[in-house]
């Protein structure tokens, strides 16, 4: 069914007009100024020269130049995250296009804007194996919310626009346009550009149906048990989502938990706050969430690290999902009732509805919760048994949290312990202040997001919590802050291990740590030091405020190479296939079995 | 105890889906069904305007509730769908599908097809001395009875459309 699209006329043709005698690029550069884009994380290569050479000398556009192009879709999320704008990204066709291909999925699985310019070998070549060529199409179909390639500069204007409306609304995600050489030098042909973006085509609901808000405001007014489940989709939905969900707590009293994602959308401060949930979520919001009557999940999607074991998942609750995204509606877990539209939209409509109802008195409720807590799920040993002497890893998060949190730091994370750890241990009061990579778990992320976010807020303080394996899969970004001058901290919990890894071989494999002891690590100081960081060694507790301090106190960007105890576990855990309320605890004793219906869940 | 693979019970659905035509809409709506493990039992594809702007889908498919709920939502979820209408849940519909089915033989046998063929309404559009080409049109349990049939009686190349299906009444999708 590859037919060529017939061109139509377009009523009222925007730059493609005034452009006719400007070349692909141009138009390409046109646009993205006119989409008010500040930054383009790319890196060169044969199939974008004519658009490197559009940029060059142009001051409306800054181009980050990356070291992998990896880097430059994680920068760009990191970018689009913190400061609620799309990410744009522009790389070269065949390799350029399969590096970024993992920020892409990244951006895909974790519903983040992304605009990804991709270069393309000559439309006479497309399908000859040629130099450079992927078929960049076809990989990015099933990781992209949508993509084009553009045959004719006369379409681009319009492709352009469509991309820039579909990556930023309805449940934001990533676009590809794959743009062939010759389309970027060439100049638009006789024929009028493509009409996209018919509302037939793409217009996402963000508005719901006013009855259902009086009923789903009517379960929450009169719920015994109620609770508040919130995901990503709040900060997507932007600062003023946070806001309203504040307000309906505020009305309703109900405790809210949130899911990784969703972490900075209700402050951790707030006497309901439950904590994160799910498989490294606290005690008491993972039990609160078996034992509430009335579950209103907002902007979540059940995601199986949240679940748990499905039959065993909050059994007895009315369930109220409200996603913008009708597909995540009973896709795991069906639900009772649910609202497609934007989680700002629907909040204030839920909170319009509520008029000036009196809350219920929770407090039975509330008292149920307060016995939770007390198991104090998140406490941990002062000393490790295998490295008495070491930071024990929660304590580093918990003096970085305490150090730093009056700045109101933008923390960014790699894959793994530390990442669970910096969930669990540093508080987080607003949104867009936490960025990590949840749905494809990106070992590598941390940094170039560190970037991103630091370039979109040049003078708030962007830490990345790592570990040393994961910080060495983008380790090649050093050289871009470097090169911007962007004062970026990473701090690395260095275990010496795969933590994440290496606990659940502890947990499943009778503690065979096949290939996750970290051998061969670079002097981590000495390195930063080479790309011209400053670098610390923190080896003993009694160095660790002091070489936090000095990380805070040095202008340019840091690594802090932070020694901790090697045997830590990340916990409270649910182990896979189990149940909200079969949580392991520090301190539970571990037989270091699973069985394989266990063993052959993610 | 070693792990077996589970697997659940399903139910067959016709979803009718009208797209923008434009190239790739076919490998994004397949390569869905691949990624997230559906099943496809047909798929019939054509444009379906003057214009040549949109083309009408059909596709059988066959999951439990659930699945073809997911299956439906992923679908709308596609920027160049326009819509997706189950079928099989809309209510009444009419379900055709085309056949050519190529029996060769002699004799009795020969004799025998024809006579079938005239009982299914199928109609030879190519004849030579030994063979026939019958083609047939109806719902696909009717092909189905008709090609087991031709099987006895020298079949040796069937190609089929796929279905097409539309609701019953004056409503359009």
């Amino acid at each position: 069914m590859e037919f060529p699209v017939p061109g139509q006329p377009d009523p009222a043709p925007p730059a493609a007009n005034k452009s006719s005698a400007m070349s692909g690029a141009a138009i390409l550069v046109q646009c993205l100024i006119e989409q008010g884009v500040e930054y383009v994380f790319g890196y060169p290569g044969g199939a974008v020269l004519p658009i490197y050479d559009e940029l060059f000398g142009d001051e409306r556009i800054r181009h980050i130049l990356v070291r992998h192009e990896a880097g430059a879709a994680h920068a760009a999320e990191g970018y689009a995250r913190s400061t609620g704008k799309p990410g744009v990204v522009l790389v070269t066709s065949g390799p350029g296009a399969t590096n970024a291909i993992t920020g892409i999925a990244d951006a895909w699985m974790d519903s983040i804007p992304l605009v990804v310019i991709t270069g393309q070998v000559p439309t006479a070549l497309i399908g000859t194996d040629a130099f450079q060529e992927a078929d960049t199409i076809g990989i990015t179909r099933h990781c992209t919310k949508h993509n084009y390639l553009v045959k004719d500069p006369a379409d681009l204007a319009a492709t352009i626009k469509e991309a820039f409306l579909i990556a930023t609304t309805g449940r934001p995600g990533p676009v590809v346009i794959d743009i062939p050489k010759n389309v970027q030098i060439a100049v638009p042909s006789e024929r009028r550009g493509l009409v996209r973006a018919g509302a037939h085509r793409y217009a996402p609901q963000t508005v719901a149906p006013a009855e259902q808000i009086i009923e789903a405001v009517d379960w929450i007014a009169t719920a015994q048990r109620p609770i508040f489940y919130t995901g990503g989709g709040i900060i997507n939905a932007g600062p003023e989502a946070s806001r309203l969900l504040r307000q309906l707590q505020d009305m309703s009293g109900a405790p809210v938990t949130s899911t990784l994602m969703g972490l900075g959308a209700f402050p951790s401060t707030h006497p309901d706050w439950l904590g994160m949930l799910g498989m490294h979520g606290t005690f008491e919001a993972n039990m609160a969430m078996n034992q509430c009557d009335v579950m209103v999940c907002i902007g979540a999607r059940f995601d199986d690290r949240v679940t748990g074991r499905l039959d065993a998942f909050s059994p007895d609750s009315k369930k109220i999902h409200i996603d913008i995204d009708r597909s995540s509606i009973n896709k795991t877990v069906p639900v009772d009732m649910g609202i497609v539209g934007d989680c700002g939209t629907v909040l204030a409509q839920m909170i319009d509805a509520w008029g000036t109802r009196q809350a219920r008195n929770l407090g039975e409720w509330k008292a149920r919760i307060a016995g939770w807590r007390a198991r104090e799920c998140l406490a941990y040993p002062e000393r490790s048994v295998k490295n008495p002497g070491m930071i024990m890893p929660q304590k580093a998060v918990e003096r970085l949290h305490a150090l730093t949190h009056q700045r109101n730091p933008i923390i960014t994370t790699e894959v793994g312990q530390h990442q669970m750890w910096a969930a669990q241990y540093f508080g987080f009061e607003d949104p867009n202040k936490w960025l990590t990579s949840g749905g494809l778990g990106t070992m590598g992320y941390g940094l170039p997001a560190a970037i991103g976010a630091q370039l979109g807020h040049p003078d708030a303080l962007v830490i990345d919590i790592a570990g040393e394996a994961s910080i060495q899969m983008n380790i090649q970004e050093l050289g871009t802050a470097s090169q911007y001058r962007l004062p970026v901290k990473v701090f690395i919990l260095n275990n010496e291990y795969m933590g994440m890894v290496r606990q659940w071989q502890e947990l499943t494999y009778e503690s065979r740590y096949s290939n996750s002891y970290s051998d061969s690590l670079p002097d981590f100081v000495k390195l930063a030091e080479a790309y011209g960081w400053k670098g610390i060694r923190i080896t003993e507790e009694r160095d660790l405020d002091d070489g936090i301090m000095r990380m805070l106190d040095h202008p340019g960007p840091v690594i802090v190479d932070c020694m901790v105890a090697q045997d830590a576990n990340c916990l409270p855990m649910i182990p896979s296939g189990a149940a909200h309320t079969d949580m392991m605890l520090y301190g539970d004793k571990v037989d270091g079995t699973m069985d394989d219906e266990a063993k052959a869940l993610v | 105890m070693p792990m077996k693979i589970a697997e659940a019970a399903s139910e067959r659905h016709v979803l009718a889906v009208t797209v923008d035509n434009e190239p790739g809409i076919l490998a994004k709506i397949t390569g869905l069904f691949t990624a997230r493990g559906y099943n496809i039992d047909s798929l019939t594809v054509a444009d379906i305007t003057e214009d040549h702007a949109v083309s009408r889908i059909t596709i059988v498919t066959n999951g439990p509730p659930r699945v073809i709920d997911q299956i439906e939502a992923q679908l709308e979820r596609l920027v160049p769908v326009h819509k997706v209408t189950d079928l099989t849940t809309a209510g009444p519909h009419v379900e055709r599908e085309l056949a050519l089915i190529k029996v060769t033989g002699t004799g009795e046998k020969r004799v025998e097809a024809l006579r079938l063929a005239d009982i299914f309404r199928a109609r030879p559009v190519d004849t030579t001395t030994g063979s026939f080409i019958f083609e047939i049109t109806g719902p696909p349990e009717k092909v189905d009875s008709f090609i087991a049939l031709m099987r006895e009686l020298g079949l040796v190349e069937v190609g089929r459309t796929g279905i097409v299906g539309m609701m019953r009444g004056a409503q359009a999708v």
